[in-house]
């Protein structure tokens, strides 16, 4: 550290499951510069402070999803967050809403693994081809329809920024449905029918009340809030025309 | 989350709570405007556009019979469904009790108002 660092005080949440009743908020002094992120601030604390500091982390460049925490109550992560934009005010980190905590800042995210795996994550051909009959040909427009959906790197920010997800854990929620629509959308992928079925279920779409605050914090850019209501719409359509032409989806 | 999924329902109230949505936003400030501040004050629209004859031959065409129905009927739907969401939003999940007095007074309102209308003939 440089002779002219500045100090900022962290405010933690901190929770250990052996020892604690209930989360508490711990304050540490971090020197820091110009070019230390929140989560350099972090690790500075487990460096110098308390070595039993708990968080998720890995590659520091906004691109592995692991570091996100409630930073001043906003969903952020912390790798591409700033201290400087903070001093000379407290800054406050703590693990990620609407999620069980299972120690500090590591949250517990078995839920969102299952919704993953609920939405049947991988291309299911139309028609199966074999080796011999080639690739799967894929042209720029049908690239397009679905590649933004692509860029999700399930850090559960637009989990921790849902208040449908929050008030009901069952919700299938942002993150899932923005990987749900890229299958869907995917010119290779015929499956849309049998994922339907969770689409329109009790835990699909229409627990979200278009808040839109899960496209406002992702870091990727993904917009999961469409994803979301254009299959609101494609669930309303299959609702209603379903016995028309009956393709799957709940009975 | 569990293996077996019920298909949700939503989609008829969100039907109707769309398309009263979107009338809502195309038509009531427009509504408010004449009935509320237009007419009583006697701004802008000549006097008498509202009289009891004129309107009762807007609601005996059939065009104006089925305006009134779909601003009354639908802005209440696309209202109630807001209202029951808000509940939950805040914390209130009044459960089947709240869904069924807010749904209700929408699907009451609608039954009203189409005999009232059906009544006044063509």
């Amino acid at each position: 550290m440089s002779e002219n660092h500045k100090i900022i005080e962290i405010e933690v949440l901190r929770y250990n499951p052996e020892s604690d009743e209930e989360p508490h908020l711990e304050v540490y002094k971090v020197p820091f510069t110009d070019d230390m992120s929140v989560l350099q601030g972090a690790q500075y604390i487990k460096d110098n402070f308390d070595g039993s500091l708990t968080f998720r982390w890995s590659c520091r460049m906004a691109i592995c999803g692991s570091c996100g925490m409630m930073i001043n109550g906003i969903p952020k992560l912390s790798c591409e967050t700033f201290l400087r934009d903070y001093y000379p005010n407290r800054i406050r980190i703590e693990a990620l809403a609407h999620f069980p905590i299972e120690k500090d800042l590591v949250v517990d995210l078995s839920g969102f693994i299952e919704k993953l795996e609920a939405i049947q994550p991988y291309i299911i051909p139309k028609e199966p081809k074999t080796l011999a009959e080639g690739e799967y040909l894929q042209t720029p427009k049908e690239f397009n329809a679905y590649i933004q959906f692509t860029s999700c790197i399930n850090c559960t920010l637009c989990y921790a920024a849902c208040p449908q997800f929050g008030l009901n854990p069952d919700f299938i929620g942002p993150a899932a449905m923005a990987l749900l629509h890229r299958y869907n959308m995917d010119s290779r992928d015929g499956a849309s029918a049998s994922r339907m079925e969770l689409v329109a279920s009790e835990e699909g779409v229409y627990n979200c009340s278009a808040v839109g605050y899960c496209s406002e914090v992702c870091p990727k850019h993904v917009d999961p809030a469409s994803a979301v209501n254009i299959n609101k719409a494609n669930a309303a359509k299959d609702y209603f025309l379903r016995f028309l032409s009956p393709k799957g989806g709940s009975k | 989350m569990s293996k077996y999924r019920t298909r949700s329902n939503a989609p008829i109230f969100w039907g109707l709570f769309g398309a009263g949505g979107m009338l809502s936003a195309l038509f009531v400030p427009m509504m408010i405007f004449i009935t509320g501040i237009a007419v009583p004050l006697g701004f802008l629209l000549p006097a008498g556009t509202m009289s009891y004859p004129k309107m009762l031959a807007f609601a005996q065409n059939f065009i104006g019979k089925g305006f009134i129905f779909a601003i009354i009927s639908l802005s209440l739907w696309f209202c109630v469904h807001r209202v029951y969401h808000s509940l939950h939003e805040f914390g209130i999940h009044a459960g089947m009790g709240a869904k069924l007095l807010c749904y209700g007074i929408a699907m009451l309102v609608t039954v009203v108002c189409a005999v009232g209308l059906l009544g006044l003939g063509f």
